[in-house]
């Protein structure tokens, strides 16, 4: 078993745009439920609609890059407003059970194959980051081993969290952000102020999933391919795990959470395979151990729940519930 | 907020039937929720290392449950064969054939071509096919529709021949996906609409087996519980797996409901007693649920692995019973669903223990005020929702047909659909939710939907439904937010 390998594959992951992704689409949701204590279980829904937003504007109406990313991020607006609409003034459990239902509605509807000529269907859509890699400034060669695309998109993706967490960041210390917080603390009590409690939701579920649909589209670059089966339900989860580990109602703390999480998985990974490999292992195989690895996920966040609920940067004081 | 009333319905204790839930009275609760561990930690410490001790425990169990799957899954793992004219080449093309139902097509045959190389495959009994292709490139797939079998035909819209293209991979899997074949004489419109809707019918019964549970758990102790369509899924494994050890089909059966009311019971035991113990709140236990489903999910799959397997008598030809014509199977669905949650509701409208249920769902604390065992209620609803689950899941796998680690999470959401439909925490609503949904997903595809987009019309009438009438069809006004 090649330690250096396994460690340097796992380190690899801490700044992989998939990591960046999953990064963004957990801050999102930490704007949700850390801040706001909106239960959106339908993130994955959000990154589908950001991710298939820009290839289709780019596939099918030949957009460029930039007014893909601007229909990819009005189309998720226009979704959190679809959802936000019947389900704000309900209780917490009715917005989770919709805005999940809504996802899985959003993957159902790309992946049907009456619309094939459009979404592609199972099979998904692939070639549209044409229009991003050629705005690439780095000159072919090797940047820490890296050739210039992986590179460029590394770069990019994470300037993206860096803004997003900035912008965040200054969001929640402003006026409005306290406003927001005040409704996850007690409703009822903003509402005697006489602020629109509606309102402030509706925008803090459209900045959550503005930031999930610009995760969909750093998920999906890399790939140069989209495809319904990755925005299933148990994104979302992988979404929570993330945003729980590094603690809810932090800024940082999902951009760790994230980084724990892929490192974590990628490190049992190269583990088991290498004990299979070397045959100290012999009741597992391959598929097995990668199933493995998300039963991991489950009991990690089932004993996080139970036993951390603030995270490894959280504050106690700071849940979105009681 | 509100979550802290409720918190501390379920934390009968003398103060809290004293103090009601209202007024000031409501943040004391989650103050003391709040700080557990630093101002009560003598009082807490057992309780933390007795949930320690008994989430080993149920983690423990489900694997000694699931380890009965093991030799099941050894014994049919698909090992998808490579077709005889396969040569040895370093790239493939490949992919499964599979109906709109997911069951696997054989022997048809596919070929792909790239200038002078041609190589054809056969699928195998598992669906699977692979060619095997010198380089890699862009091939011409076709796959020969007359070795199709009868009455299956590729859907609309898929291309055939089409060409394919590697990228950057040794492996380039190819998806055909089939819809139903068009029958020659088309059936009458009326008739077409009475199928469905009996179809829909035993559909829906069978979700109501397992969202009637669901309801129970929600009224009994405020849980969504996202690991209930593991529960359904459980179900089918443990008949699979107890029917491929050898055991009577009726045996395993037994065996399998007894195994979800085992596992309902534990689950309550091991972690979600503790949990309500410590005052945890709805919203994390409803993420505890959910680290639950992904787990036993998962755990399923390990043991199971990722093919569909048939029960036995999966294949029945359909009968014609007057006007209608439905399979042998759906009949003895519909038959059982109806006659189990019949004996449901009397039991919870004559029985004793039934009174105790409706009283436990409708004020924990004041129930446990006049003497009503309220753990020991919520023992039997979780041991009941289990064996519905189970029972639920059987007949679920008989109406796809098929069992995969997956089935029970693939309905999970209609489930759920079904119970928010007829209003949160109310049994009959969810009866009535599920049926709507049931027949709601059957007849859709008789107007024209899509048979893909199915589920897709029974989740969108629940988001509309929630908006003009949030509480449900059966629902109270003051139970939502």
């Amino acid at each position: 078993m090649d330690f250096g390998f396994i460690l340097a594959s796992a380190a690899g992951e801490i700044f992989s745009p998939t990591t960046a992704a999953y990064a963004l689409a957990a801050l999102g949701l930490a704007v949700h439920f850390g801040y706001s204590g909106l239960l959106n279980f339908g993130q994955a829904g959000f990154m589908a609609v950001g991710a298939y937003g820009f290839a289709i504007s780019t596939l099918t109406f030949g957009a460029p890059f930039f007014v893909g990313l601007l229909i990819a991020v009005i189309a998720s607006a226009i979704f959190a407003l679809l959802l936000g609409i019947p389900t704000l003034r309900l209780r917490a459990d009715y917005l989770a059970i919709v805005t999940i239902a809504a996802a899985e509605i959003v993957r159902y509807v790309v992946t049907t194959n009456q619309l094939t000529s459009v979404t592609g269907s199972a099979n998904g859509l692939a070639a549209f980051e044409g229009g991003f890699y050629s705005m690439n400034p780095f000159p072919e060669g090797s940047y820490f081993g890296m050739n210039n695309r992986d590179f460029f998109i590394r770069v990019v993706a994470w300037a993206l969290v860096i803004l997003c967490c900035t912008l965040v960041w200054l969001l929640m210390r402003s006026p409005w952000g306290r406003v927001l917080k005040g409704i996850r603390e007690d409703e009822n009590a903003v509402r005697s102020l006489g602020k629109n409690v509606y309102a402030y939701k509706m925008q803090a579920l459209i900045i959550g999933g503005v930031l999930g649909a610009l995760a969909g589209m750093v998920f999906t670059l890399p790939r140069g391919s989209v495809q319904p089966a990755n925005y299933g339900t148990e994104l979302t989860f992988f979404l929570y795990t993330c945003l729980l580990l590094g603690g809810m109602a932090t800024v940082l703390g999902p951009v760790i959470g994230a980084m724990i999480f892929w490192v974590v998985l990628s490190l049992t990974q190269g583990i088991l395979y290498g004990l299979i490999e070397s045959g100290a292992v012999t009741w597992l195989n391959t598929v097995q151990a990668g199933q493995l690895r998300y039963i991991l996920v489950g009991v990690a966040l089932m004993l996080l729940m139970i036993f951390r609920p603030q995270g490894v940067f959280g504050n106690k004081k700071e849940l979105a519930f009681a | 907020m509100r979550d802290g009333c409720r918190a501390l319905w379920h934390h009968p204790s003398p103060a809290s039937v004293r103090s009601g839930c209202k007024g000031a009275a409501e943040t004391a609760p989650q103050v003391e929720v709040f700080n557990l561990r630093s101002t009560s930690q003598g009082l807490r410490a057992g309780g933390r290392r007795r949930l320690l001790r008994l989430l080993g425990a149920i983690s423990a169990s489900i694997l000694a449950i699931l380890l009965v799957a093991a030799p099941a899954s050894q014994a049919t793992s698909p090992s998808p064969t490579p077709s005889p004219s396969n040569q040895t080449f370093q790239n493939n093309i490949s992919g499964f054939l599979r109906d709109d139902a997911r069951a696997p097509l054989a022997d048809v045959t596919i070929t792909a071509t790239s200038g002078d190389f041609t190589g054809t495959a056969k699928s195998s009994a598992n669906g699977s096919w692979s060619i095997g292709v010198p380089e890699q490139g862009t091939y011409t797939v076709e796959l020969d529709e007359s070795t199709l079998p009868e009455g299956i035909t590729l859907a609309e819209g898929q291309e055939n021949p089409r060409d394919v293209t590697f990228s950057q991979t040794s492996n380039l899997s190819v998806i055909f996906a089939f819809g139903k074949g068009i029958v020659v004489q088309q059936q009458d419109f009326g008739q077409n609409l009475l199928n469905r809707l009996v179809a829909g019918l035993s559909f829906g019964l069978l979700l109501a087996l397992a969202s009637v549970g669901l309801s129970l758990i929600f009224g009994t102790t405020g849980l969504t519980n996202f690991a209930h369509g593991e529960m359904v899924t459980l179900g089918a494994v443990l008949v699979f797996a107890f029917n491929a050890m050898g055991l009577p089909f009726w045996l395993a059966i037994i065996l399998s409901l007894l195994g979800g009311g085992l596992f309902g019971y534990v689950q309550d035991r091991g972690l979600w007693r503790p949990l309500r113990r410590r005052g945890t709140g709805l919203v994390p236990m409803m993420i505890v649920s959910i680290g639950l489903a992904l787990a036993a999910r998962y755990v399923i799959q390990f043991f199971f692995g990722g093919a569909t397997q048939q029960l036995p008598f999966a294949q029945s030809p359909e009968i014609q019973l007057g006007p209608v014509s439905i399979s042998p199977n759906n009949l003895w669905s519909l038959g059982i669903s109806a006659v189990v949650i019949a004996l449901i509701g009397i039991v919870l409208l004559k029985t004793r223990l039934g009174k105790a249920t409706r009283a436990v769902a409708d004020n924990p604390a004041l129930a446990a005020a006049s003497g009503i065992d309220v753990d020991g209620v919520i023992r039997i609803v979780w041991i009941t929702g289990g064996m519905l689950a189970s029972l639920g899941g059987i007949l679920w796998a008989y109406y796809r047909p098929g069992v995969t680690f997956d089935m029970g999470s693939a309905i999970l959401l209609l489930i759920f659909a079904g119970v928010t439909l007829g209003g949160l925490g109310t049994v009959f609503g969810a009866l009535i939710g599920s049926i709507i949904v049931g027949i709601f997903v059957e007849l859709t595809t008789v107007f024209g939907l899509a048979a893909d987009l199915k589920y897709v019309g029974a989740l969108f009438i629940m988001i509309v439904v929630l908006l003009f009438r949030p509480q449900g069809i059966l629902g109270r006004r003051e139970r939502v937010g």
